[in-house]
């Protein structure tokens, strides 16, 4: 019935070298006469017993052709420009980052569980867990986790054990999606989410001070927090230790270049997303969230991490340490269930801050601080755009679209969004938020606009977070202010 | 001999390693922006280096490990085969490199057609109904659906089921991921074979039990052949079965989780489906589930309509999120161009070749170390070194010796109800020729063994550290540089 000769036939894979001929002398060397007889064990009710329904091979070509014009059907930000952020930046990526991370010996090889071939591996993680101590303040920091918001939540369940108690208190000026990953570990460890709403862009004190009791295993902030404001950590943690809470802060990396750490306002643990150091955006991953605590939970850190030791001729060298903490030796009783790393995404934001360095780092920050608040002047000028909070931010802000002044021409709104591309209803259009609008129109000056605070705080509808990292220019800058507007009359 | 310099120790103040444009926007101080009290007065101490003193540097740690590139790396349950390089060239491409997560949806259409697409063929290989790509690795694919199955038996007013059942033979995370998500942990003996044993099973099994987990083939690289009568088991008493996929090298196109009775599958990408390891990560581990708990599957969720792709936000059911955004993208990148360079016969070939070559290398081993169980294996097979353990030479000293030739150990100590464990896995991308090599390797151990232990026992002597003080590093805990030295 299958008459159509399938091009998988007969294929031969570039990936498996043995032939045909070697294939029937190992069978035979087994006394078997056919590879089937090989799967004999499984009964023949649980055979597939046909191919699997996928499309045909394609040959290296084809697939480098086809994947070419599948990431053509993206806008890159390396054609547009990007001012969106809200946890995931577009910072510059230094050239020798992606040469290391081609290294064979790096990128194909697997947990460094036999030290003494994998001592470069082990060697970037304890450099990379010296640079996070530093850049945090703390005193211990792990070999990395899955991303910021997993980082966050592992942070959460680390406190609820050590203190033995089964409440939070998150502030929602923590980035929404780390909030619902922590709400997601928590509803399955029956430990209670408390938020505390914010004022002026920032925490609440008065509120947090009224939830934060002894109940409560640890207070969670950001820093700067979701609307790139920083935060007041030397109250919140007072507030928090008061009540004898550990004191969780979320930290930007690139921002820690000229801010205090968390350490020297008494953070227990200090956790954060480490995209923004040497890793490409990715559509958002893979990226590694960062882990550093102090000497005293230190025992019950999650996850990797290395240690320093000798070898039996004395020289130093580094081995996976604490393991007694993990999955591969205290199963359920580990402190978690991670057993991985995002090594060579810790290995790029080392590189990062090594080519970086203390003075590059800082100049990065003060770059991203320069030229958000040149953007921020500049759009609130063009009276389209209103403040929203009054605080100090680093390179991410809020703006609330004036909804009189920032169509140039009513009328001709729907007609414009139409022309656009949107093949949309007009029905539909009518229902993009103003903030989606004002993106739809930006792409058409390849500008990729900001998020969409709406999205998540309904009382922040018509508000705008953009984040201007150092690779933005002043052109690229004025060419948002010139554009920000909606309606017919920039044709 | 002097040690490998740590980066710290090569850094000369004032050196540079970066190239930042200046300032173009009409400047002003820092202390005029951001009040004084919030900014750090100590900078952190990174290194201060050259480009030329970071490529030496980082060059030179990456000689001091051994890779797939580099050799054979036999290291059972891990799947270590071979990393296709253009994989690497299409995941950098800008179009998908270099995309905002937040990008609006007709900005991301290809990067959103890739990760449906990727789905609908996972689901095809594990026949089942539909796939999350959010998990970010193989354990976080197991806590992802415990949490699944907590949410599905709540949502059914069973909220007794509070019990996964575990064989003793499982990996580590099995149990950690579901203490993680708040089960209690039920342990139950395996068979002779490392199989389930199915009259402990039912005594077990009851309305306190949430599911059970399980590796097939098993960690001893076996099939178990009563893996209809143990999904009817645990579906009879109103659980769930969880496929853990570490061991999916073994079924492509000829077996498939689905099939077999299993409700919950993870896969590891980078174990099955060629993506690199990474040193110890990134990885990705998506989760594919029946009909029955596609409700559950965490959101976003991407969907094919009116020929446009978007996310769907709007699961009620939802376990929610696990993971920002939406997955290890550029892993799924890599496991897309993987599965569209083998297709189904290639796919297919994958697990014949490695199931041959498993056989193949036990076969010519088994004369040399203990096979305890003496059957066709899968991928991968268990031998021991009990025999070598009487000449005082442990599984670890044999692993060590390999060192010596270049070769990556086995996985050793592991599956835990073999004592002295070897578990070799030579993937299907190892010639006959490697494993040759390798087998005449082992037959010279097991020989050195009984001739000249000691040799054994203090290998590595080529590599370039010897055997590292674990139980100083864990005494004296230095974890990380201290500038004062």
């Amino acid at each position: 019935m299958d008459d159509i000769k399938h091009k998988g036939d007969g294929f031969k894979s570039r990936y498996i070298p043995n032939t045909e001929e070697q294939r029937e002398k190992m069978l035979k060397s087994l006394g078997l006469d056919s590879i089937d007889q090989l799967f004999d064990y499984i009964p023949e009710r649980v055979k597939l017993g046909r191919r699997l329904n996928l499309p045909e091979p394609m040959s290296e070509y084809e697939l480098l052709k086809h994947m070419r014009e599948l990431s053509s059907k993206n806008i890159s930000t390396a054609d547009y420009c990007c001012f969106l952020g809200a946890g995931a930046y577009d910072h510059y990526i230094p050239a020798v980052i992606k040469h290391m991370l081609l290294r064979g010996e790096f990128y194909t090889a697997y947990t460094p569980y036999q030290p003494e071939i994998s001592q470069g591996t082990l060697q970037a993680i304890f450099e990379y867990q010296t640079m996070i101590c530093e850049l945090t303040g703390m005193d211990v920091s792990n070999a990395s986790m899955y991303d910021g918001a997993s980082a966050s939540a592992e942070a959460m369940l680390l406190a609820c054990s050590s203190k033995h108690k089964r409440k939070v208190v998150i502030s929602q000026t923590l980035n929404p999606e780390y909030r619902n990953v922590i709400k997601t570990y928590a509803k399955f460890n029956n430990i209670d989410v408390v938020e505390v709403g914010y004022k002026d862009g920032i925490t609440e004190l008065s509120n947090l001070e009224s939830v934060t009791n002894k109940e409560v295993a640890a207070v969670i902030v950001q820093y700067p927090n979701f609307f790139g404001i920083i935060e007041n950590l030397a109250d919140i943690s007072n507030i928090t230790h008061k009540s004898g809470c550990y004191f969780i802060v979320v930290a930007d990396p690139i921002s820690l270049g000229i801010l205090k750490s968390p350490g020297e306002y008494g953070a227990d643990i200090v956790v954060g997303e480490g995209q923004p150091l040497g890793n490409p955006l990715s559509f958002g991953g893979p990226y590694l969230g960062f882990f550093a605590t102090t000497k005293e939970l230190m025992r019950r850190i999650p996850g990797r991490i290395v240690g320093q030791t000798t070898d039996k001729l004395g020289r130093r060298g580094f081995v996976l340490t604490l393991q007694a903490r993990e999955q591969h030796i205290r199963r359920e009783k580990a402190t978690s269930n991670i057993c991985s790393n995002q090594a060579l995404n810790a290995l790029a934001a080392t590189i990062y801050l090594t080519l970086l360095g203390k003075n590059g780092l800082r100049k990065v920050a003060e770059l991203c601080v320069k030229k958000s608040h040149y953007a921020y002047e500049k759009l609130i000028e063009t009276g389209r755009f209103e403040p929203v909070f009054k605080a100090p931010f680093v390179k991410e802000f809020v703006l609330r679209i004036n909804e009189k002044n920032i169509m140039n021409d009513l009328t001709n709104f729907t007609e414009c969004t139409e022309r656009l591309g949107n093949k949309e209803s007009s029905e539909n259009v009518e229902n993009y938020s103003l903030v989606q609008k004002l993106n739809k129109k930006l792409l058409k000056n390849k500008i990729i606009g900001g998020y969409d605070l709406g999205r998540n705080f309904p009382e922040l509808s018509n508000c705008w977070l953009l984040a201007v990292t150092e690779k933005r220019t002043k052109e690229e800058i004025d060419s948002l202010v010139n554009n920000a507007y909606l309606g017919g009359a920039e044709e | 001999m002097r040690d490998n310099p740590l980066i710290f120790e090569l850094s000369v103040p004032g050196r540079v390693g970066h190239s930042l444009s200046e300032c173009d926007v009409p400047s002003k101080c820092i202390e005029d922006l951001i009040p004084d009290e919030y900014l750090r007065k100590d900078l952190p101490k990174l290194p201060e280096v050259s480009e030329v003193d970071a490529v030496r540097h980082f060059i030179g740690l990456s000689r001091l490990n051994h890779g797939v590139d580099n050799g054979f790396y036999p290291l059972g349950s891990c799947t270590m085969k071979y990393n296709p390089k253009i994989n690497e060239d299409v995941a950098a491409l800008e179009g998908f490199s270099s995309v905002h997560p937040y990008q609006p949806e007709e900005t991301v259409q290809g990067c959103l057609e890739l990760l449906y697409k990727t789905g609908e063929f996972l689901s095809e290989i594990t026949g089942m109904a539909k796939m999350s790509l959010q998990p970010a690795a193989g354990a976080h694919g197991e806590l992802t659906g415990l949490m699944i199955i907590k949410a599905y038996h709540a949502y059914k007013g069973e909220t007794g089921r509070k019990k996964i059942i575990v064989p003793d033979s499982a990996h580590g995370t099995n149990p950690a991921s579901a203490a993680f998500a708040g089960f209690e942990v039920i342990q139950i003996k395996s068979n002779e074979k490392g199989g389930v044993d199915l009259e402990d099973l039912k005594s077990v099994m009851g309305n306190d039990v949430a599911g059970l987990m399980l590796t097939n083939p098993n960690t001893l690289g076996l099939f178990d052949e009563h893996i209809k009568e143990i999904a009817d088991i645990v579906h009879n008493a109103g659980g769930l079965l969880y496929y853990d996929g570490a061991n999916a090298n073994a079924i492509l196109g000829i077996a498939r989780p689905g099939d077999m009775g299993f409700d919950i599958v993870h896969l590891n990408l980078h174990k099955t489906f060629s993506t690199p390891h990474g040193g110890g990560g990134p990885g990705a581990g998506p989760i594919g589930v029946v009909e029955k708990l596609v409700p559950f599957l965490p959101y976003p969720i991407v969907e094919l309509k009116d020929g446009k792709y978007y996310l769907n936000y709007d699961l009620p059911l939802s376990i929610g999120r696990v993971k920002s955004f939406y997955g290890n993208f550029s892993v799924i990148v890599k496991t897309y161009a993987y599965i569209l360079s083998m297709g189904s016969e290639g796919l297919r070939k994958v697990s014949e070749n490695a199931v041959l070559n498993a056989n193949y290398v036990m076969n010519k081993l088994k004369e040399y170390y203990e096979l305890p169980f003496d059957q066709k294996c899968m991928h991968e097979f268990v031998l021991s070194a009990q025999k070598q353990k009487e000449a005082g030479v442990s599984a670890i000293d044999i692993a060590k010796r390999l060192l010596d030739y270049g070769i990556h150990p086995p996985t050793v100590y592991f599956p835990l109800i073999v004592k002295e464990a070897l578990m070799i896995e030579p993937t299907e991308t190892e010639s006959k020729e490697t494993l040759d090599e390798f087998i005449d390797i082992m037959i010279s151990i097991a020989k050195e063994a009984e001739s000249n232990p000691d040799t054994i026992k203090s290998a590595p002597h080529n590599t370039p550290v010897t055997r590292l003080d674990e139980v100083k590093a864990a005494r004296n805990l230095i974890l990380r540089y201290d500038f004062r030295l």
